[in-house]
């Protein structure tokens, strides 16, 4: 059993007992804790059930590498599945449950599968649930669904709150072992502005676990002495519990900050993002130990020899009592001596090397009376949810059991690969380094910035050196490097300490334990242990004829669960290329991408969540319209009121009111929204000339013409209505979404295409405060208001003037959207509020209601004025819309002109703008399309229009609507048929566009 | 994610404070101009694989347009020089022919 | 005529990190023009009090001052009740000389943060190097905060004053106040 020894545990703070629980159960541990290193302290190796077959799953490693310890942590608003024991820190009130079994982890329905295994190899699913098709969307998806997935996705919103960092350096070091802070060291004594960063609470990686010195003293003394020299240095960030998480183009690093997952209760956002952008980085990552292939080799109790260590040294766990060790290398022996030295039990070491003479490591290990097999293998390991036994076997045969020894615990280790996910996420290459079996950063192919260089430099262990001496060398060589290549000169007093050199025999790399295992034994030999891969998946893979690796990752799984492969990879491709008779380099590996470890949804969102998930854009009288009943309408980010409604009013009812007020007596609406941009210079004219469709150059100054914009495709983008302010100046009104797009597509033509042109623009939308004063009483409410002449003669229709209403500096344009008489009116939006109060009571006797955007909408459509985004859908010219009057005949040139020339373009089948109104007087569906005779060669009816605009019109009484119809035009009074989405089909006769007051006296009044 | 240096107001910031767009080096073909030009100069773009030459505004920050010599696949930035221009200046052939000695700037430029 | 009132009218959070002010309507009027021309220059002089700034720079004296803005526009900072005579001055002194003045007084909103981890709630919310070494007192720097575009400037080593649109005033505040959530030290600008 695994349990706490007395002795150990340097990361523990032993003086704070914590209690914690797992499945329901109370459990105690240490502040200093990892969840694994708890739950291990209290006898509970069996944590898990694998994805595919449910085989109970025990802890195997200590780091992010973790492929079983899968958790569901929290409760409620702070559940979150799948989160690894391993990087966990323990704290008291922890609460932890398994996953991905039922009903419970001991008793586990699904692990039936395993029976099955042998039916369900690689590729299953795809065989099996192909026929009959229909099967597949009504019963196999609903069960394989049921069955699938890891955690529980969380049901409640997140509690939490997260947020973002953007950090700048010149050298960022990721990884805070002996060589990362190493590097740090001499980045930072050249001068540079370096970040450290460390995915851990502590600082020194693994040095302190495996041991060494360095120039004399102990390598912990060396790392405390690295850490406070650090600490004290300016020009130094220091940062633990933040993982490097990727690394992107031209020198952009996400790192992922732990800050309150320790410390629950504790203030502040949970996660930070930490978006770093650095002139080199060096990723001092370390390596990560692989597992051996042997059958058994995921009963629970055969973990990865470091991690045995690990426990042992940094928590005082002992994985159980009687440990087998099994290695292809010496440093598993380090695991034997650290085991037997602190009272437990090695039966034995099984070497699968055969080697000439003991190495430090080995005769250490035999001096302790440690029994060394050279040449020997596992051949199976047995046990259910504990290992109970390890049948041994010569490495060179085909797995015949020599003899069994009783243990509750394995340790094994087929060698170490070098963390190069970061050096490889933005394109670093990697090389085979057969000596030490694995792949390597290949230094002549980095991934390349901004300046066409390389901006990822690997360090130490990451870097293929894995002696304490030859880490500490080759981490400051590459500092100094960086540093160089970033203008900083290296005093020559900073030079690389030394370390006690340790020799070590190579290790042979066993890449299938026996090399000879048969069938049987392959079937048991798993690669990923979260996604239950095995050696014979893989090798039926092969055999099924998939030579890439990208097909086979995909085809077996291997490598695609939440551990990415961290531990799967190098078997896995090893295995692959044994299987295909080909180098491990030529498979080559799978790519590798961001993030290294999974981080929270909650961190890549940031800040934007709950209020300032997006920004919303509010008017000058926002508040007003809110406490006013106001129906919000979404334009853009805008809110706008939709209507008002009244308490016991339906929004029917209230736009119905407010249209027929308006028509009566008199609305308000607030136009603030609409674009208001100046256009200056001596060029002014004759730029609008090219961005409106008609004359705009000619207007005189006091007057204002509606206008159209299209796009160089010919196709209408904007329109609204112009204002000569002076002979070089112009006020251009667009669309309430048209006003920043608007403005950008004028300075990109005045930049980009025309810029000898003197012409100034100023988007000034957001300075005024614009209200629509409608009605037939709007008059007298200005006049009420006192000031300026607002008469007839004084203010003329589609005539502007500046002047003073109530007291209120003001901008008087007399133009109508509605038909009415009508002023829109500009104040400074600082003073919006109170002109907009002093409007509502001026108009009081005189029937003013305020009146949103629906109302708006029904009042043009009753005067046939077409709307940008309804009648228009980025297909539509002006042509199509029976706008011809505002087209230039006169002009060489505008924006579109020459599209709209095309032969598609002239085509007079284009479907064009008619009114269509039903013949029942209801109400014309959204979008609806005409049916004509015949269909098309997709024997779908053919189509001869669609409804652009709807409404009830109360008015009229009637529904009125506006659509684009195949000869539209030529066809009034014809009856088409739309059919609805609710099944009926409407008639809707073809009329003239323009349903009320045809000849426009109202609004001339 | 890339970093540009706006030649306009000399900051060098992360790609979401610009905005791209497209091809530089265009000429316009208006009302007169036949059919192949104006398909070419609305829809035909170049996409190739190495240097390329593009259209980018500092959306965010000064708000003004200028041009930049990219390498499309190792995304090494050559330069960015001004919108207002029809042809590649010389400095900016200069640093693409040294970095790119094979390169042979486009008939257009 | 009734007083002009901002857009968030003085709102204030003091319960964070950085305390986070609201300010006053403040004169602001966006100048384009050929900055090197003394039809320019002479009446910022005049207005403003302080000398033309350098590319990205800011001059501010006494709460009047000029901001370089781009290659050709400028925004001139002074008291809101001025606005209308200083337009007068730039008008008169641009005579028929191409360039264009215009109040965006009303159409901005003005922030001010202050204590100090001011430099990192910026850097939570803006791509930018907020680091005394790389942003003094005397630079503006235009870019996005979250989703919005926004300028910002150090009036000392631990206050900034921010501009944004006036619409997105809300937006900006409560980005401002999340970013200065209490418990959110980054401590990373340390002195």
């Amino acid at each position: 059993m695994s349990t706490r020894i007395a002795t150990g545990g340097r990361l523990l703070n032993k003086s704070n007992a914590v209690s914690f629980s797992f499945n329901g159960k109370q459990l105690r541990g240490y502040e200093g804790d990892t969840l694994a290193s708890a739950l291990l302290a209290n006898d509970q190796m069996l944590v898990g059930r694998s994805f595919k077959y449910h085989r109970p799953r025990g802890i195997v490693a200590a780091g992010p590498e973790e492929p079983n310890a899968l958790m569901n942590l929290g409760r409620g608003g702070r559940f979150e599945p799948n989160q690894r024991a391993t990087t966990t820190e323990l704290f008291d009130g922890l609460d932890a449950t398994s996953q991905n079994h039922w009903p419970s982890l001991e008793f586990d329905m699904g692990a039936i599968n395993k029976h099955l295994s042998r039916f369900l190899p690689a590729g299953f699913y795809y065989k099996m649930f192909i026929h009959p098709r229909p099967f597949w969307k009504h019963v196999y998806e609903p069960i394989i669904r049921h069955s699938a997935g890891l955690g529980k996705a969380p049901k409640e919103q997140d509690a939490d709150s997260y947020e973002h960092f953007h950090a700048f350096c010149d050298v960022l070091i990721i990884g805070g072992g002996v060589a990362g802070l190493e590097a740090a060291r001499t980045a930072a004594r050249a001068g540079a502005k370096v970040i450290l960063l460390e995915q851990t609470a502590h600082w020194g990686g693994r040095a302190a676990v495996d041991g060494g010195a360095v120039e004399e003293a102990s390598v912990t003394s060396h790392i405390d002495g690295l850490v406070s020299e650090l600490s004290a240095m300016e020009n130094v960030q220091m940062r633990t519990r933040v993982m490097g998480a990727g690394v992107y183009d031209h020198g952009y690093v996400l790192g992922y900050e732990h800050l309150t997952d320790h410390a629950p209760g504790a203030q502040g956002p949970r996660h930070r993002l930490w978006r770093i952008r650095a002139g080199h980085i060096i990723t001092a990552t370390g390596a990560i130990e692989r597992p051996l292939s042997f059958a058994g080799n995921d009963i629970p109790g055969v973990m990865l020899a470091a991690a045995v260590r690990d426990y042992l040294v940094n928590f005082g766990v002992s994985v159980g009592d009687r440990t087998v060790v099994v290695t292809n290398n010496d440093d598993a022996y380090r695991t034997a001596i650290a085991v037997t030295e602190a009272g437990l039990n090695v039966p034995a070491i099984l070497d699968a090397r055969v080697l000439p003479e003991d190495s430090t490591l080995m005769a250490r290990a035999k001096e302790l009376g440690i029994r060394v097999l050279m040449g020997h293998a596992v051949s199976s390991v047995t046990g259910g949810k504990r290992v109970t036994a390890v049948n041994v076997c010569s490495q060179a045969g085909e797995g015949a059991v020599l003899e069994t020894i009783d243990c509750d615990a394995v340790a094994m280790s087929g060698g170490w690969s070098p963390v190069v996910h970061l050096w490889s996420h933005c394109g670093g290459k990697l090389v085979w380094d057969a000596r030490l079996a694995t792949f390597r950063p290949d230094v002549n192919h980095p991934p390349i910035g901004a300046d066409g260089h390389g901006f990822v430099t690997a360090a130490g262990a990451a870097a293929g050196f894995f002696s304490l001496d030859d880490i500490l060398h080759d981490a400051h060589a590459a500092a100094d490097g960086v540093v160089t290549t970033l203008g900083f000169k290296l005093p020559v007093d900073v030079v690389s300490p030394n370390a006690e050199r340790q020799e070590e025999t190579p290790l042979a790399p066993v890449w299938m334990m026996p090399h000879g295992a048969n069938v049987k034994l392959r079937e048991k030999t798993w690669l990923d242990y979260q996604n239950d891969v095995k050696v014979s998946d893989v090798r039926l893979a092969a055999q099924e004829g998939f030579v890439s690796v990208e097909h086979t990752k995909r085809y077996t799984t291997l490598g695609m669960a939440t551990d990415q492969g961290k531990l799967s990879n190098i078997n896995g491709l090893a295995t692959l290329a044994g299987a295909l008779d080909a180098d491990i380099p030529t498979v080559g590996t799978t790519t590798f991408r961001p993030p290294y470890h999974p981080i929270s949804m909650g961190a890549i969102g940031g800040e934007a969540r709950g209020d300032v998930f997006q920004p919303l854009r509010r008017t000058p009288m926002h508040d007003w319209h809110a406490a006013n009943g106001a129906e919000w309408e979404p334009v853009g980010h805008w809110r706008r009121p939709y209507s008002y409604n009244r308490p016991g009013e339906t929004t029917h009812d209230a736009v119905m009111r407010e249209v027929t007020n308006t028509r009566t007596n008199m609305g308000l609406l607030d136009a603030s929204t609409l674009g208001k941009i100046i256009v200056k210079g001596p060029d002014a004219g004759k730029f609008l000339d090219m961005l409106y469709t008609n004359m705009m150059s000619s207007l005189k100054p006091g007057k204002c013409r509606y206008g159209l914009m299209c796009s160089e495709n010919g196709f209408l983008i904007d329109d609204g209505v112009v204002a000569r302010i002076d002979d070089d100046t112009f006020l251009c009104h667009t669309t309430t979404g048209g006003a920043d797009r608007i403005h950008q597509h004028m300075e990109e033509w005045l930049q980009t295409e025309w810029w000898d042109w003197q012409v100034y623009v100023a988007n000034v939308t957001e300075q005024y405060a614009q209200i629509a004063v409608v009605g037939p009483n709007a008059r007298k409410c200005l006049e009420k208001l006192g000031g300026m002449d607002v008469s007839k003669d004084a203010l003329g229709f589609m005539e502007w003037v500046d002047g003073e209403l109530g007291g209120f500096k003001c901008r008087i344009y007399r133009i109508s959207f509605s038909g009415e008489l009508s002023y829109e009116i500009a104040v400074d939006a600082g003073v919006g509020q109170a002109f907009w109060d002093a409007l509502m009571v001026a108009g009081n006797d005189l029937g003013v209601m305020p009146y949103g955007t629906e109302c708006l909408h029904i009042l043009r459509a009753e005067k046939g004025f077409i709307m940008i985004g309804d009648e228009t859908d980025g297909t539509v010219i002006p042509q199509d819309l029976g706008l011809n009057w505002a087209i230039s005949k006169k002009k060489e040139d505008y924006l579109g002109k020459r599209a709209q020339q095309r032969s598609h373009m002239v085509d007079p089948t284009r479907w064009k703008l008619v009114g269509l109104e039903t013949t029942d007087g209801s109400t014309l569906p959204d979008g609806a399309y005409a049916v004509g005779e015949g269909v098309n060669e997709n024997d779908q009816s053919n189509m001869i229009g669609r409804v652009t605009s709807t409404y009830h019109s109360p008015t009229l009484g009637k529904g009125i609507a506006m659509g684009l119809v195949l000869n539209g035009p030529d066809r009034m009074g014809e009856v088409l048929e739309f059919p609805g989405t609710d099944g009926k089909i409407y008639h809707a006769k073809i009329v003239d566009p323009v349903f009320y007051d045809k000849e426009g006296e109202k609004q001339n009044v | 994610m890339l970093i540009l240096t706006c030649p306009n107001c000399g900051i060098t910031a992360e790609e979401t404070e610009f905005h791209a767009g497209g091809e530089a080096h265009l000429t316009r073909h208006g009302p007169g101009a036949s059919d192949d030009d104006f398909e070419k100069y609305l829809f035909m773009r170049e996409n190739p694989k190495g240097v390329h030459f593009e259209r980018w505004r500092h959306v965010y920050g000064c708000g003004k347009w200028f041009h930049a010599a990219r390498d499309t696949t190792t995304l090494e930035i050559f330069g960015t020089y001004t919108a207002q221009t029809s042809t590649v200046p010389q400095d900016i052939i200069d640093k693409i022919t040294d970095r790119r000695p094979d390169w042979q700037p486009p008939e257009t430029a | 005529m009734s007083e002009p009132i901002s857009a968030l009218q003085g709102a204030t959070y003091t319960q964070g990190i950085a305390e986070i002010t609201a300010l006053d309507p403040i004169g602001m009027i966006s100048l384009r023009g050929d900055l090197t021309a003394s039809y320019l220059k002479k009446p910022v002089k005049k207005i403003t009090g302080v000398a033309m700034p350098e590319v990205r720079g800011i001059n501010l004296d006494a709460g009047k001052g000029v901001a370089w803005m781009s290659p050709d526009e400028l925004l001139l900072i002074g008291p809101y009740a001025d606005v209308a005579t200083n337009l007068e001055t730039l008008h008169k002194a641009i005579g028929s000389n191409h360039a264009l003045a215009v109040n965006v007084s009303d159409a901005r909103a003005v922030f001010r943060v202050s204590g100090v981890h001011t430099r990192e709630v910026l850097a939570k919310l803006a791509p930018v190097d907020t680091s005394r070494d790389a942003f003094a007192p005397g630079t503006i720097r235009r870019t996005r905060l979250a989703q919005v575009p926004a300028a910002f400037w150090m009036i000392d080593d631990d206050t900034a004053e921010l501009v944004c649109f006036r619409s997105v005033a809300q937006y900006v505040f409560d980005l401002l106040k999340t970013a200065a959530q209490p418990g959110s030290e980054v401590n990373y600008h340390r002195g």
